[in-house]
């Protein structure tokens, strides 16, 4: 499958400490597609995804090797604006973490940080990132009011929204409905069919099912290494790897 | 009974005990100094000066003493959270990870937490001589400094020290700055935390006598200048308590009964001030 890459990974080795998290990685992410990372738990995938926005940085002890590109930049070059390359990506967190602030706030701070002041402008950037994250019916009456009252499915739709505000071009999803029951899941997922064609979206999961329903292009991963990478069709019904077939298969998670 | 009820029985009882201590020492030293106090206690306490005499038992106040002391630590309370919030947020948001500059910080300020106030105090002393300064609510500004600066600083550090990495994260990975984000998300979230750490240095900056007894001095005057001496309440205290007459006596205990209620009071507004702030923190 050709395709045009939107994140390019060369080499990429991460150490916590003495420990290898990650074992030169070389990847290419499809540009307006859903890419899905899957792999047993502990193997690597949220790390690779935090690589893709430098969020690894302030971790402890961390090393890291080799280079990733967005929009044909290497994001780890010592002259580049960190803060630039990670407003390009919105970042949902495996468990939803609103800001200490209210609702309004919370989708506000990313458009005001990057300059926006006119109440105007705010106001519709908020009502239609709510609007896109299917929650702005169930806050509308309240978004004063602080975002640590939401129940959980309600934060990671907000956060949702939050990392929409800031228009990024790369949704990046760390298992991003664990935390919800299957009606807002299934909300979500038809969310990121629909953003699919403006948005790159890469999504870790550990549903099978899920990574089959929505993605066009999938890595899986074992012990901190990409063990295959492919597009959906030929991971799921033609896996060249005996441990993908395995793990696809179930035999093994 | 079986032998584990019998234990969970003992450790509940050692914990109600411990705790009715506690209750029992603060009951049994407001009592002292209400029971001691309340006598001597009138309006021309909180509203006078000492006038000529006063410590022999004539009329008179000490008016000089509190306002002194809420100078003296308000002020210091105010420089050390200009120095001690930099630290901390240095240390939780720009470093954050476990380096030898945040492990040799925090060493030192638990340190210094340990140092007796006079050694404060004689320490502020040789630095006025120093800078040519005499007793003065300047000098005792900086002991006082000195005394709670490691205690307000690592209160705070313990309490911002608790904040999800991923609030942070969250914080950065919409484009904020370090510095944007210890303002608006690590400030916010640990703002209870940091007033109590406040609170807690400017109760035991108010009732500290040793760090200022040679660098604030003593005046029967009200503050008025950086450059002269102030009185404070502990040792108005102190000197009351030193004076051969029973009635005068008396008058120090009133005085420690205002120096309590001082403190009872800036609990309690602090206490509702916080309850204002903290509806947005994420637990
Ligand atoms: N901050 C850290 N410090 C040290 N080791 C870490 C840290 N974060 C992750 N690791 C280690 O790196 C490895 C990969 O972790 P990672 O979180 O990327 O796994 P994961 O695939 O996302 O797992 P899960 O599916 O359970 O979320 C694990 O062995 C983990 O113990
Ligand atoms: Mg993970």
């Amino acid at each position: 499958m050709s395709f045009k890459p939107h994140i390019r990974v060369e080499n990429l080795n991460v150490y916590y400490g003495k420990e290898q998290a990650l074992k030169n990685i070389t990847v290419n992410i499809p540009d307006r597609k859903i890419t899905a990372i899957i792999g047993p738990s502990g193997c690597g995938k949220s790390t690779l995804l935090k690589s893709f926005n430098r969020l690894l940085d302030p971790v402890d002890h961390v090393r890291i090797s080799g280079r990733v590109f967005v929009d044909q930049e290497d994001i780890y070059d010592s002259k580049v604006d960190v803060t630039r390359i990670r407003k390009k990506m919105g970042l949902l967190s495996q468990r939803p973490y609103p800001l200490p602030m209210s609702i309004y706030d919370n989708v506000a701070y990313g458009p005001r940080l990057h300059g926006i002041r006119n109440k105007k402008t705010l106001n519709e950037i908020v009502e239609r990132n709510l609007k896109i994250s299917s929650i702005w019916n169930e806050v509308k009456d309240r978004l004063n009011t602080p975002a640590s009252r939401l129940s959980i499915g309600q934060q990671q739709r907000l956060c949702l929204a939050r990392g929409l505000a800031v228009e990024p071009e790369i949704i990046l999803g760390d298992e991003p409905t664990s935390a919800l029951d299957p009606k807002s899941s299934q909300r979500i997922e038809q969310r990121f069919i629909e953003l699919k064609s403006e948005y790159t979206i890469v999504l870790v999961t550990h549903i099978l099912r899920q990574a089959k329903r929505l993605a066009d292009y999938v890595l899986f991963m074992y012990l901190g290494e990409l063990v295959e990478h492919g597009s959906a069709e030929e991971i799921f019904s033609n896996p060249k790897q005996e441990m993908t077939k395995e793990y696809i298969g179930g035999t093994f998670s | 009974m079986d032998l584990r009820k019998t234990e969970e029985k003992i450790f509940k009882g050692i914990m109600i005990c411990s705790t009715c201590c506690i209750l029992a020492i603060l009951l049994i030293i407001l009592i002292t100094i209400l029971v001691k106090g309340l006598p001597a206690m009138r309006w021309s306490m909180i509203t006078q000066v000492p006038k000529g005499g006063f410590y022999l038992g004539r009329e008179g106040g000490i008016l000089n003493a509190i306002l002194g002391s809420l100078v003296l630590a308000g002020g210091a309370t105010l420089m050390t959270c200009m120095i001690s919030l930099p630290i901390v947020l240095y240390l939780n948001v720009y470093v954050r990870k476990r380096t030898w500059i945040t492990q040799i910080t925090r060493f030192s300020l638990d340190v210094l937490w340990g140092i007796p106030s006079i050694v404060y105090g004689a320490f502020g002393f040789t630095l006025m001589l120093y800078l040519g300064l005499r007793a003065s609510l300047l000098g005792g500004l900086i002991a006082m400094c000195f005394l709670i600066l490691p205690i307000m600083s690592r209160a705070m550090d313990e309490v911002v020290k608790m904040m999800p990495a991923e609030l942070l994260e969250a914080s950065y990975a919409l484009g904020a700055t370090q510095f944007e984000t210890a303002l608006k998300v690590v400030a916010r979230q640990a703002l209870p935390g940091i007033l109590t750490a406040v609170l807690i240095a400017f109760g035991r900056g108010i009732g500290d006598a040793a760090s200022v007894i040679f660098t604030a001095g003593f005046t029967d005057h009200i503050p008025t200048s950086l450059f002269r001496p102030v009185a404070t309440l502990p040792l108005a205290i102190f000197f009351q308590l030193g004076t051969p007459f029973p009635e005068v006596q008396e008058r120090a205990y009133a005085s420690a009964l205002i120096l309590t209620a001082i403190i009872f009071i800036v609990c309690i507004v602090s206490r509702l001030l916080t309850r204002r702030f903290t509806r947005n923190v994420i637990r």
